[in-house]
């Protein structure tokens, strides 16, 4: 242990053990926050961030070690304890209720306190004049984009006045411009001598805002350091213990023609906290990767759900190799080229319960794996195993059940087993999200590659740095309006953000009206 | 203090053996005490039960006939179950099933054409298939709830029984008696075995069960179910046709519920009657549960719960024992089996509050 300083850190972790079935998820972790102090966090999916904040916020146990607070051993019994130590938690799914207004669902975590709507309305608005968090608190929250959420999550937290404010990947639904207030309001209640926990894998904002970083690995606390002090890419290498060779961008090689045409698609939502498609016109010609930014709840489910087949429209809005497809099935756009790479992993592109070989058949029957009706075992079997020797996949074998793949193996397979139909059509959403660094350029790669062979590939993601490295042209999405797409080169990230957040190029208004 | 279910990793293997033998044991232990408390003696309980239904050739063949409507209906009920589709009412598909073939039965009385029983066997399938396919049709088109609609199903079907053999069907020489006229003899089921009441149904019901394991289990259709119950999302994601997948659950539910009403109302029984069933299309659900939706598995499952059927009827006779007593004992050992089938899946842990923190010191 290094020398004590004069006042004990706000929290300190020794030593935090915590085992799960088959896996250890926290080994012997130390980490300490002091006041005043934006600490990061990182480390890949399945580092064990989750768990350390888990334990920080009393929802889970450790199995070993101490915490102290302000220097005093305490035990954290549970989410009430946590709250009465001074931590307070901003999670990275928003766990708010829809249907009610933003003050009811501030009175729902505040217990007593929260029978007095309006003053707690009142205290709201002051907490949100005095840090910039700008929302109306008498507004229903199903009405709120994804950025005024966040606000108040962190407005909820702020008012149980806490010492430690722990934000779980806080930026990942953000739009640039929309990070840039968050930032300014982490700092300011750093100066009021607050600690704040900032969980990221955005090495770029962590070297922009924290001045330490804990850097986890299989468990393990690996490294302490300066972000400041270091490269986007050193801090790579700490959490995944290699050199991670970032996708490249090259020049299309050649393109073809258009694989995917949308005409003026409108596409009503199908539940009311949806988002409407209004004349949405897209072209992605073969050879080429076409990226659509936005910020998540803009319309991108409905556009996914349009050009798979999930949803219909009209037959003429939407163009696969050349045919009209928008009243064909799924099974049908399949056989025209089509794959399609969804945004749940579990439960979508595969079933959790059932082996790697099963989950081949999900989408490749086609592939000469069914005859007479009946499933082809054998080959089946070689379809899965060919699937997880080329794409790197770390299973137990074609017989391993989905679920027991980390997010990012799973991802390249279900990738894998996409690329291997060699569709005309790939279209990808969030294709990266949650998976690890190392997961995530071999994806890139395999995308690229993909494309020089000729498929148009389509990718929607709220990762606006994952696009502008590997898509050609750009566009960004948002309530259900698509802009034009723009040469990636040429788009500037301060461009797009303005896009997601809804202020559009001028004369797009015509064409959207 | 507080506990917390938690799947199991990977489920051992010689755990899917070994919980049925525990159940098996633990229903016996609680049958000795009930039994014993309740002042009859548990070893002769405990046989009547198991071994008196089937110490004998016809006690087996008993057990056979007992077991056929239950697998039939079990079978189909897995087809729809494997996809979540949730059909309840076997009864009164088996009911109806009996009803189209009965009614063929009774236009041809007395011309004995031979090939009525085999127009019979369809009219029994297709009969409980169209009963089905009312539920499949209010969920598909209106999202209207299966198990609501199945379920109340039943009861229309078993009053439109009860019209039909009290009114237009009623046999003109029976005394007034709610039943039709017996059935001509080509239109009863063949015997497997003389002096037994053994039809041919019961061969039918055994070769349906390697027919139900190749579409559940190997087919592409039988693959696609799967996923539909497992995981909705990957079934629209993968372009798997919902609707077809309900139909096809409610077809071959109610077609194979239909085919046991038939073999019943032509085999032991040999015409219509207000009961045809004493409830086989709901006790197929637990058969279908027991047996884990697996096509042998549910053989199985069949010829234990009609061993259940037969030992407490025996026990019933021999003890005088109380029919409530028997339903009891019956419901243990359901209740055991599912309990620890359940428990091999998942594992019970005891969770500390508090107590876990501090310094262990490792």
């Amino acid at each position: 242990m290094p020398a004590e300083a004069p006042s004990p850190p706000l929290i300190e972790l020794r030593g935090i053990v915590k085992a799960y079935p088959g896996c250890l998820a926290n080994d012997h972790i130390d980490l300490s926050v002091a006041a005043g102090e934006i600490h990061a966090l990182l480390g890949e999916n399945g580092a064990g961030k989750s768990t350390l904040v888990k334990i920080m916020a009393g929802v889970v146990a450790p199995d070993a070690g101490e915490i102290r607070w302000r220097g005093e051993p305490v035990s954290i019994d549970g989410p009430a304890a946590a709250r009465r130590l001074g931590i307070g938690m901003v999670f990275q799914h928003f766990t708010l209720f829809e249907s009610l207004t933003v003050t009811e669902n501030a009175a729902l975590g505040a217990g007593m306190r929260g029978r007095d709507r309006k003053a707690l309305a009142v205290r709201i608005s002051e907490l949100a004049a005095r840090y910039g968090l700008a929302v109306d608190p008498n507004r229903h929250v199903h009405g709120l984009a994804v950025g005024e959420r966040q606000r108040v999550e962190i407005l909820r937290c702020l008012l149980e006045e806490p010492k430690l404010i722990v934000l779980d990947e806080p930026t990942s639904v953000l739009t640039p411009q929309e990070t840039a207030s968050l930032f300014a309001t982490l700092r300011l209640l750093a100066q009021e001598g607050r600690g704040i926990l900032f969980i990221s894998h955005k090495l770029d904002e962590v070297r922009a805002l924290c001045r330490r970083a804990t850097v986890l690995r299989g468990g393990k606390r690996v490294a302490e350091c300066d972000p400041r002090n270091e490269s986007a890419a050193s801090i790579a290498r700490m959490m995944v213990g290699a050199d991670v060779a970032p996708a490249r961008r090259s020049a299309p090689k050649a393109l073809g023609g258009e694989v995917l045409r949308l005409l003026a698609l409108d596409l009503a939502p199908d539940d009311p906290h949806g988002t409407a498609l209004r004349k949405v016109e897209l072209a992605v010609r073969a050879g080429e990767i076409v990226g659509i930014a936005g910020v998540a709840g803009n319309g991108q489910s409905e556009l996914l759900a349009a050009i798979t087949g999930e949803r219909l429209a009209p037959d003429a809005a939407v163009r696969i190799a050349g045919v009209p497809a928008g009243q064909r099935s799924p099974a049908h756009r399949r056989k025209l080229g089509l794959a399609v790479i969804p945004e749940e992993r579990l439960g979508r592109g595969a079933v959790a319960e059932m082996s790697l070989a099963e989950n081949v058949l999900l989408t490749a029957a086609g592939q000469g794996l069914v005859k007479g009706g009946l499933v082809q075992g054998g080959a089946v079997a070689a379809y899965a195993r060919r699937v997880i020797e080329r794409f790197g996949v770390v299973a137990r074998g074609a017989d391993a059940e989905a679920d027991s793949l980390s997010g990012g193996n799973l991802q390249k397979f279900i990738l894998g087993r996409e690329m291997l139909q060699r569709p005309k059509l790939l279209v990808a959403a969030h294709p990266t999200w949650g998976v690890d660094v190392g997961a995530a350029a071999a994806i890139h790669r395999a995308l690229i590659e993909l494309r020089d062979a000729g498929t148009a590939i389509l990718i929607i993601s709220e990762d606006l740095d994952e696009l502008l490295a590997i898509s050609d042209r750009i566009a960004a999405i948002s309530r259900g309006r698509l802009t034009p797409l723009v040469a990636a080169e040429a788009a500037g990230r301060e461009r797009i953000g303005e896009w997601m957040s809804g202020t559009f190029p001028s004369g797009s208004e015509a064409h959207a009206a | 203090m507080r506990l917390r279910l938690e799947p199991r990793t990977a489920t051992a293997r010689w755990l899917v053996f070994a919980t049925p033998l525990l159940a098996a044991a633990l229903t016996l232990m609680c049958g000795i005490v009930l039994f014993a408390a309740l002042g009859y003696d548990p070893g002769r309980a405990l046989a009547s039960f198991f071994v008196k239904p089937i110490d004998s050739v016809y006690g087996l063949t008993e057990l056979a006939l007992k077991a056929t409507p239950l697998l039939l209906c079990a079978l189909g009920l897995a087809v729809g179950y494997r996809g979540n589709v949730w059909n309840i009412g076997a009864e009164g598909q088996l009911v109806v099933g009996a009803i189209a073939a009965g009614g063929l039965a009774l236009a041809f009385h007395g011309e004995e054409p031979i090939w009525l029983l085999p127009a019979m066997v369809v009219a029994g399938a297709a009969g409980g298939a169209a009963w089905a396919a009312i539920p499949a049709f209010l969920r598909v088109r209106f999202h209207a709830n299966e198990i609501l609609t199945s379920l109340m199903l039943t009861y229309v079907a078993l009053h439109l029984l009860g019209f039909l053999v009290h009114g237009p069907w009623q046999n003109p020489q029976g005394y007034n008696f709610p039943q039709s006229r017996e059935f001509g003899d080509a239109a009863i089921l063949p015997l497997l075995m003389e002096g037994t009441r053994l039809h041919v149904g019961s061969l039918l019901a055994l070769l349906a069960v390697p027919a139900a394991w190749l579409l559940l289990d190997k087919s592409y259709l039988g693959f696609q179910i799967r996923v539909a119950g497992l995981a909705p999302g990957a079934a629209a994601y993968a372009g798997f046709p919902t609707g077809r997948i309900v139909w096809a659950g409610f077809i071959a539910g109610g077609a194979m519920a239909g085919l046991a009403g038939m073999f019943e109302a032509a085999g032991p029984i040999g015409k219509l009657q207000p009961v045809i069933s004493p409830g086989y299309g709901f006790a197929a659900i637990i058969v279908a549960f027991l047996g884990r939706l697996n096509a042998f598995g549910i053989l199985l499952a069949s010829l234990l719960v009609a061993l259940l059927y037969l030992g407490g009827e025996t026990a019933q006779i021999d003890l005088k024992l109380p029919p409530a007593v028997t339903g009891v004992f019956q419901g243990l050992l359901l209740f055991f089996l599912l309990g620890s089938d359940f428990l091999a899946r998942y594992r019970l842990r005891v969770v500390r509050r508090g107590s876990a923190p501090a310094s262990i010191g490792v």
